[in-house]
């Protein structure tokens, strides 16, 4: 099928298969290899991506959903070569280990905050939620969003 | 080794972590990331059933089916001899099962195709033909007379017993427990989990048929001992082999074993040429490899009325799947286990295991623990817990009376464990204090008066990681030091290469920071290399918090070794003899004239250009560490819970920590790994279990039936430390990957017993799951 889609800010028209998954597509398609598959089934977050601003799990959704749609993966969170306040906010907080859920978790940090620009602690925890992180317990991640809801009000 | 007594200039800082740079682009390396031209894609078939003869496997529609290069089965293996593999306990796994399948997900065949879809898609279009065979599923079934032989492939194994082994003084602690005023018991089950780490397993092999070198991309805790087994699986001599492990999404244990989606790719890509792919989905992560747990324990407190601790004695009965698959000490059949002790002043302790196949995945893998000392903590701080209702002494004062003393180290226990060095009564104390531990039991009483549950569990926990001393551990007959080779180049940068491997853990900082205090470079120029076994000195991985206690100690070692070497170069270059020089932790100078100096930089330049005479050129060195004892952490966990009376739920109010390992590198790294520590312990207290029907069915299989927490469910935390170094690691430190993990599971359920410990309640069974209780507030009447 041929599809349009843009990504981080390119648009992509391509002959993909019916049922190739949007994160594929990102990855090998695109070598857009940010976004991450942890389970298969929409249930860690790994591969969340942001859909029109929205975030959604691209391992169970198909590419060709995404036609005509705007789409922001990790490697579109820096902007004129700086890391974007969220991307800072988990260096500061300690809000990584591993990494490989990072992405997603920035990503749905992006869509709250651009939704509720000051946050409290459990309208971020709710806003993670579909998100796993094995390794940091999410209490550095709480703080590395209210650290870049911060930065954000200041700009 | 002694510590050093100076101002530690990069030890106790919390540098931010090197590697965040690149995670947070997106741009870390996984093993999904590696993409080799012309690479094929691997899918495993697995067996639906936990127990059956294979009568027949037909490949052919499979085989037909265009994109598909070849299917794998255990025949085509078995002519290679490669059907059955070492486990990393001495014991044998299959690789794809030939005769039978003996657990649910067992790999069957493996399709290699053009593209993961095709592959996948190949899948269904191989028939097997399974005869069902009866099920095991509980090591008390498998050890029953008459029971399914499950292991009939291994010649001399006439029952499912994997070993028996005894810890500590049997006739000993007979007396003690005739002496005993009172004997206090808890039966327990510690279930199976899954460590789960976010990423799941895979690798990319390549092997090049002109040369024979096969470079494989995998998710290891351990390349260089993996590559050490493959040489031993697959023949193929060892300078060929090289393992690169690539940034790692978690590993808590999971990514220790040798899987067969790693020999059989190799195996595709040494037959075909090309390079093979295999990323693992996550139900078979889920199904198939390393869990942990499935502990069977009865623990016994001999006691006199004051309450002085008089001796223990503990059964244990795992449940190891079909193969013993371990990352075990090889003398140590239990693993540490006799840790069972505690932090408790024992004379007499007497610990017997055993260990059963079942038709279950195989491994009995720690997650995030060394060597099934989470086990043995929960079962002492469970018991510990009970004993002291029994007696009518508060938990907290039961603790203190019968600890190991500071003036009592080192330690030697009742099971021949030497602990370094502790002060768990400071850590107690701290804890109780931070609590307000008084008030909170005055709160406590208060509210049953109004009829609200509030529990408060606590657990001082002792740990053994660090393993270890070679003349009682090896893996495989290799002995379980560690390594570091520490290059500084002539601009005064430096490259340090270690045998282990982070999976999340910050080494790339960490590592910085102690070859940073030693040798005076700044951390940001030292870059830090783990996992490429041709680039590594060889070293036996990460697991079992051992890193900061064998290749840390390593990596300050070798610093040390080149700062002598600096401080002859030093020398030479200032025209002073070697004992006018002072360090002051980044330049030499003359004793007495403060202005003659020498930065590290500017030897490291020297050691290239500028030598004394006689002097072999450049500034480098390796060093392997063989620790002379273990490291012994601890510290003392506590739990504030609400219960609701209406439906069972319980909650954490509060979650404190206070943790001692010792001397810590990068305190922001070190909470950090205990507040993820802390998140499994309550995960495992409150939801983790994987379960299998009686068919051996996994039910679990996934993430909507196996549950983790998420940001909602889990509790804040509060962290406090003591600092007790340890004797023996040139930098006092201990390891912390795995205290929360070991420590909390029991402060997390005493908390909730504790809510009802005066109506009776004196167990729950993990998880502890809202119906549990549910269940128990009614049988004592506080339902609501």
């Amino acid at each position: 099928m041929n599809v349009e889609i843009t990504v981080n800010g390119t648009g992509h028209a391509v002959d993909v298969e019916p049922r190739l998954l949007l994160v594929h597509f990102l990855r090998e398609n695109l070598a857009l290899t940010g976004t991450h598959v942890g389970c298969d089934t929409t249930g860690c977050g790994a591969c969340t991506v942001l859909l029109d601003g929205t975030p959604i799990k691209s391992c169970t959704f198909f590419a060709v959903q995404a036609n005509g749609r705007s789409i922001t993966t990790v490697e579109g969170l820096m902007q004129n070569g700086a890391l974007h306040p969220i991307q800072e906010g988990f260096k500061e907080e300690h809000g990584l280990q591993c990494g490989f859920c990072t992405p997603g978790m920035m990503l749905v940090s992006k869509a709250l905050l651009e939704e509720n620009p000051d946050p409290s602690e459990e309208e971020i925890r709710w806003a993670i939620s579909g998100n796993i992180c094995r390794c940091t317990g999410y209490q550095n991640i709480v703080k590395s969003v209210q650290w870049a809801a911060k930065k954000l009000q200041e700009a | 080794m002694a510590v050093e007594q100076r101002e530690h200039r990069w030890l106790g800082k919390s540098v931010k972590r090197k590697e965040d740079e690149r995670f947070v682009r997106g741009k870390g390396n996984y093993v999904d990331d590696v993409k080799l031209p012309g690479m094929l894609h691997m899918a495993i078939l697995r067996s639906p059933f936990a127990h059956a003869r294979i009568k027949s496997i037909d490949t052919s529609r499979a085989s037909e089916l265009p994109g598909v290069v070849v299917v794998v089965t255990g025949e085509i293996l078995a002519e290679h001899n490669l059907a059955w593999m070492p486990t990393l306990s001495g014991d044998t796994q299959a690789v794809l099962a030939t005769d039978k399948v003996r657990m649910q997900g067992q790999e069957v065949a493996c399709v290699i195709a053009e593209t993961p879809y095709i592959a996948h898609d190949a899948l269904e279009l191989i028939d097997v033909d399974y005869e069902p065979l009866p099920v095991v599923v509980t090591p008390q079934q498998a050890l029953e007379e008459g029971a399914p032989l499950i292991r009939d492939d291994k010649e001399g194994q006439e029952d499912n017993r994997i070993y028996h082994w005894e810890a500590g003084d049997a006739e000993a602690t007979e007396r003690a427990f005739a002496e005993a005023d009172k004997v206090v018991s808890l039966e327990t089950f510690y279930p199976r989990s899954h460590p789960s780490p976010l990423e799941c397993c895979g690798c990319v092999a390549d092997v090049n048929p002109a040369t024979g070198q096969a470079t494989i991309y995998m998710t290891s805790q351990a390349p260089h001992a993996h590559r050490t087994v493959f040489a031993l699986v697959a023949g193929l001599p060892e300078q060929n082999i090289r393992i690169i492990s690539p940034d790692i999404g978690g590993g808590f244990g999971n990514k220790v074993p040798v899987y067969p989606g790693y020999v059989v790719a190799t195996a595709a890509s040494l037959l075909l040429g090309r390079p093979v792919k295999w990323i693992e989905d996550r139900t078979g992560n889920l199904i198939s490899t390393g869990f942990a747990r499935d502990y069977y324990m009865t623990g016994e407190l001999a006691l006199r009325d004051d309450g002085t601790m008089l001796g223990l004695r503990v059964q244990m009965l795992s449940d190891q799947g079909y193969a013993y698959a371990d990352a075990q000490p090889s003398k140590l059949r239990a693993g540490l286990f006799h840790i069972v002790t505690g932090s408790y002043d024992l004379p007499a302790a007497h610990v017997v295991t055993d260990g059963a196949y079942t038709n279950k995945a195989p491994g009995g893998v720690a997650y995030r623990c060394s060597f099934r000392v989470t086990e043995a903590s929960f079962l002492i701080e469970r018991l510990v817990q009970k004993a002291a209702y029994e007696l009518g002494i508060d938990p907290a004062d039961f603790r203190r009376q019968n600890f190991i003393k500071a003036d009592q180290f080192p330690y030697e226990s009742a099971t021949g464990f030497v602990y370094d060095s502790g002060d768990y009564e400071k850590a107690l104390d701290l804890a109780l204090e931070q609590l307000d531990y008084k008030g909170l039991r005055e709160e406590q009483a208060k509210a049953r008066e109004e009829g609200r549950l509030l529990g408060i569990g606590i657990a001082s926990f002792t740990e053994v990681v660090g393993a270890g001393p070679s003349k009682d551990y090896d893996i495989l007959g290799i002995k379980m030091f560690d390594s570091a080779e520490l290059r500084v180049h002539p601009t005064g940068k430096a490259i340090l290469k270690l045998g282990v491997k982070s999976q999340g853990q910050g080494h790339e900082t960490t590592f910085a920071q102690i070859v940073a205090n030693e040798l005076g470079l700044p951390p940001q120029d030292i870059l830090v290399v783990e996992g490429d076994t041709d680039n590594t000195p060889y070293g036996l991985g990460t697991y079992a918090s051992r890193s900061t206690p064998t290749a840390g100690a390593a990596a300050a070692v070798i610093a040390r070794t080149l700062r002598d070497k600096a401080k002859k170069i030093a020398a030479h270059l200032l025209e002073a003899s070697e004992d006018d020089l002072d360090w002051d932790g980044e330049k030499f100078s003359v004793k007495g004239a403060p202005d003659k100096a020498k930065t590290i930089q500017e030897v490291a330049f020297a050691a290239y250009t500028d030598l004394p005479e006689g002097m072999d050129a450049g500034l480098e060195g390796v060093k392997y560490y063989d620790p002379p004892n273990m490291t012994f952490p601890f510290g003392t966990y506590a739990v504030v819970v609400e219960i609701d009376r209406g439906t069972g739920q319980w909650k954490p109010l509060r979650v404190l920590a206070v943790d001692d390992c010792g001397v810590r590198i990068n305190p922001m790294i070190v909470e950090g790994q205990i507040m993820g520590g802390l998140t499994e312990g309550f995960a495992t207290a409150a939801m983790e279990q994987i379960t299998f029907d009686e068919q051996g069915n996994c039910i679990g299989a996934n993430f909507t039936d196996y549950l983790l927490p998420t940001a909602w469910e889990t509790p804040s935390f509060e962290l406090h430390e003591t600092v007790t170094p340890s004797p023996h690691h040139p930098i006092g430190a201990k390891g912390v990957g795995e205290s929360a993990t070991v420590g909390s599971p029991a402060a997390f359920v005493n908390a909730v017993v504790d809510a009802l410990a005066h109506a009776g309640v004196r167990n729950f069974e993990m998880p502890v799951t809202s119906d549990k209780v549910w269940q128990a507030l009614h049988e004592v009447g506080l339902a609501e």
